[in-house]
């Protein structure tokens, strides 16, 4: 039975109340947060992040195809799921491919992974979605949207949550677009948004799927779904036939927001993280029609706890101590001009050291058996050739923690985000890395504390986002 | 390997006013300098045979050079080494004397610095890296080692932080009784400490001016040192090292952040080529490398002044002070009298020449009677560096 083998997900470290926004623009907010992507952060930084989350404890080599979907892929031209699949560090002889273009664009991604595994094509496909959209300032959807990502391992063998039965429905209404040239999402009347669109198409995948199962509301344990808005998301469960408070999985308004594309996938993981064996779970995503699917929950699902997930990465935060570092973030105004040099990127670069620079594989020497990091020609510690197989091996960073040894925090650095942290980290395998530090509260450094790799951006460069890899203090 | 000592001399010199010369170009700052070394020696461009010219970022080839001295057609070599340019500029030099292949030589050390729009390095066009090179500026690149340096010895960041502003305000007094250091004003302890963040645990005074300058030296052998104007007013190298590190230390598990290696080879070598036994007892006084503050405090012990960590003994006692038993920096250092990349270094020996020959300015800055000093110049940053080291003397 094809299945989710796995999943993970991704949660950015900065949070903005809701308070605090609606202080910015004189209005009342809520005492409840949305995530935002750090500055350093995009739709395909975040499926990295989710992309390892799921498949910690399991054999990348084992992975034939990479989905990835998103409504906000940082490249119009330029696959995202490539470069994601680089920074996962999967196999070069897979498929990769970009969903988009709707908010049911996840599921999109998971039905063609469930078909291409039930056609014996692939054995394991990783599916991430992401989603970083900007709403416009001073409105209603600044309140409600969030960014955040998910992935799930589709496959047919370790299956923790079989996908019993699908259905779905494809719609061309009208409800939410962005043009190629919009900034932001634009919409029609809600009234009419709401009652036509949504309203009316989710409950018809729904009941298109129990029909075609014969199965009814009472027949699961959890009901997973997206909505637009957290009142249409309570609303709807009546209407479903569903308990509120017994079947209806929290939709992460409070603490996450609508996440778009990966919004009922991270609903979903969080479902999961808290499902048991033989629970029964109704995931259905809305979006230019819907798709509904009956997902069952196996033993298998107790197997792996190695992921952060939705619980483990909500955890650890930082608030946004004021809109305007929300603005900077999402780059929302005119500034001052910067009288430095602008950036620069070459591509060749990128290309030569592609192992490096997407993959962060360093070597350990066969002669002396140090281990480093950038890649050498010849060995930092004992100066040997370091240039075919059998004079080193490939080391695989960022599955290694490590601990920090210095740190300076630049506040005059030429980047959105300051202080722009430099510092040096030992790893556990003995390389050290020399770059820099995210997802940090710079007033809670010290000198040991443990640290974990992440894939973010360097800067943007002449229209190209220069990737690399920082470390963060370890999110626990 | 037989040396450099006292083969060469250096016969004259001279330096642009330092600062932020909107009015000067790279051509005004060289003509100011040469000129002034020109008149210092008694010499005339035509007398030239050679010419090297250290510079970081402000021109390629010779030709910025021969272009506004006039120089005809002699040969001329566009020295680079980052920050230790200007070192790595005469000790080429001197081997194109000591070679005998040239009798007279000129080597000059120039940056504009102000003309870019803000307050920093451009970086060398054309060799870049769109990831490793778009990390970090300078200070937060030294700032590594002094928050390493505090925790290596055990000191809390209010009590590093007073040791480093104790040198600022040291080298702020110096340049104030220098009239052609760039920032001629002094500061307290307080004004350090509570001045802006640059790079956490460096602030605004921790770092040094960013600066228009050139400076300029006449060498010829010493035995021919007599046959100019000055006669025996002239005074000898005794020794130099440089050292290029393979620039891995800070990506190697080995490398602390608390000392300067590259530092630490270049002046072996240089120690060991004058005769030096202990730097502490013999030299008179030294131009050590200051862009950061916490640059001099490690290198005042890598240059073998102090054991390693013990500055901090030495500058609460005073000992690098004017009136220490070894001023460092009494220019005002890169911190005060400025730090135009490729001239700092032949800048840092000008100072030297002056002390040496007794014509400091202004009375209440001269030395008692030096007689042997050291340069030292330091490019690149903490795991990262190139470091040159001079020892200039009376003959």
């Amino acid at each position: 039975m094809v299945g989710i083998v796995s999943f993970g997900a991704y949660v950015p470290f900065y949070r903005l109340s809701r308070d605090r926004i609606g202080s910015a623009w004189g209005k009342g907010g809520a005492s409840t947060e949305r995530t935002v992507a750090g500055a350093d952060e995009d739709a395909i930084t975040m499926a990295v992040g989710a992309g390892l989350d799921c498949l910690q404890g399991w054999v990348k080599e084992e992975i034939d195809c990479l989905y990835f979907a998103s409504t906000t892929p940082p490249y119009a031209l330029k696959q995202s799921a490539s470069i994601i699949s680089a920074a996962c560090n999967l196999r070069g002889d897979i498929n990769t491919a970009d969903f988009g273009n709707s908010f049911r664009s996840g599921t999109n991604a998971i039905r063609s992974a469930i078909d291409a595994v039930k056609s014996g094509s692939y054995k394991k496909v990783l599916v991430t979605a992401s989603e970083c959209q900007i709403p416009p300032p001073d409105s209603e959807q600044e309140f409600i949207l969030g960014d955040g990502a998910a992935a799930f391992l589709i496959g047919d063998s370790d299956v923790a949550v079989s996908i019993e039965g699908s259905y779905s429905i494809s719609n061309e209404f009208m409800d939410f677009w962005r043009l190629p040239t919009d900034l932001y999402n634009q919409s029609w009347e809600d009234r009419f948004v709401l009652d036509m669109g949504y309203f009316r198409l989710l409950p018809q995948a729904v009941s298109g799927l129990m029909e075609k199962y014969q199965v009814s509301s009472k027949d699961f344990s959890k009901v997973v779904y997206n909505a637009p808005d957290p009142r249409s998301h309570r609303a709807i469960a009546k209407s479903l036939g569903f308990d509120v408070n017994k079947q209806v999985q929290n939709p992460l308004f409070d603490v996450v927001g609508n996440t778009g594309a990966a919004s009922s996938m991270m609903i979903l993981i969080s479902a999961l993280e808290g499902a048991k064996p033989g629970d029964r779970i109704l995931f259905a995503n809305y979006g230019d029609g819907a798709d509904a699917f009956i997902l069952q929950v196996n033993s298998q699902i107790e197997k792996s706890k190695q992921r952060k997930g939705i619980s483990g990465y909500l955890i650890s935060k930082m608030m946004l101590p004021s809109y305007g570092k929300y603005l900077h973030f999402r780059n929302l105004m005119k500034w001052d001009v910067d009288r430095r040099p602008t950036p620069r990127t070459s591509l060749p670069i990128y290309f030569r050291e592609s192992k490096g620079l997407f993959r962060l594989i360093g070597q350990r020497c066969n002669r002396c058996g140090h281990e480093q990091f950038p890649r050498q020609r010849l060995c930092m510690w004992c100066q040997k050739r370091m240039q075919s197989p059998d004079e080193y091996e490939d080391v695989w960073l960022p599955k290694q923690k490590g601990h920090l040894f210095s740190y300076s925090m630049e506040q005059r650095a030429s980047v959105i985000d300051l202080p722009n942290v430099n510092c040096v980290v030992d790893l556990e395998g003995g390389a050290r890395f020399y770059g820099l530090m995210t997802d940090r509260d710079p007033e809670k450094l010290t000198i040991g504390m443990p640290m974990e790799f992440t894939f973010r951006k360097i800067n943007d460069a002449q229209g190209v986002h220069n990737y690399f890899w920082k470390v963060r203090p370890v999110r626990e | 390997m037989e040396g450099i000592k006292d083969k060469v001399a250096i016969i004259g010199m001279g330096t642009s006013p330092f600062g932020e010369l909107w009015g000067k170009s790279v051509e005004d700052l060289i003509i100011d300098a040469a000129t002034e070394a020109f008149a210092d020696a008694g010499v005339e461009s035509k007398d030239i045979q050679a010419a090297w010219l250290g510079t970081f970022d402000s021109g390629y080839t010779g030709q910025i050079l021969s272009s506004p001295l006039q120089l005809q057609y002699i040969p001329i070599t566009r020295v680079e080494n980052v920050c230790a340019t200007g070192i790595d500029a005469i000790r080429n030099a001197s081997f194109g004397l000591i070679s005998k292949a040239y009798d007279l030589v000129l080597v000059v050390g120039v940056e504009k610095m102000k003309d870019l729009g803000f307050g920093g390095l451009y970086g060398a066009p054309g060799v870049f890296h769109p990831v490793y090179g778009a990390q970090a500026t300078a200070a937060g690149r030294y700032a590594l080692a002094a928050t390493r340096y505090f925790e290596r010895y055990g000191l809390s960041p209010e009590e590093g932080k007073k040791i480093l502003a104790m040198i600022s305000v040291k080298s702020h007094y110096n340049g104030a009784r220098n009239p052609k250091a760039h920032l001629r004003r002094e500061v307290t302890i307080d004004d350090v400490i509570n001045a802006p963040i640059i790079a956490w645990p460096l602030g605004l005074y921790d770092c040094c001016g960013i600066t228009d300058g050139a400076a300029a030296a006449i060498l010829c052998r010493t035995e021919d040192a007599k046959n100019f104007k000055h006669k025996g007013e002239y005074i000898t190298i005794k020794g130099i090292g440089l050292s290029v590190g393979p620039g891995w230390g800070k990506e190697k598990g080995d490398y602390d952040y608390t000392h300067w290696p590259e530092t630490e080879v270049a002046a072996k070598r240089a120690y060991q080529e004058a005769g030096i036994k202990d730097p502490r007892k013999e030299l008179d006084l030294a131009e050590v490398h200051d862009c950061f503050s916490i640059a001099e405090l490690i290198a005042t012990e890598s240059l073998g002044f102090c054991e390693h960590g013990k500055a901090k003994l030495d500058i609460e006692a005073g000992s690098f002070t004017l009136e220490g038993d070894l001023p460092v920096n009494p220019s005002g250092g890169l911190k005060s009298f400025g730090h135009p990349i490729g001239a700092s270094g032949c800048r840092e020996v000008s100072e030297i020449y002056n002390q040496l020959l007794g014509r400091a300015e202004l009375p209440q800055r001269q030395l008692k009677n030096p007689k042997l000093g050291l340069v030292h110049n330091q490019g690149g940053h903490p795991g990262r560096f190139m470091a040159g080291v001079c020892i200039v003397g009376l003959p």
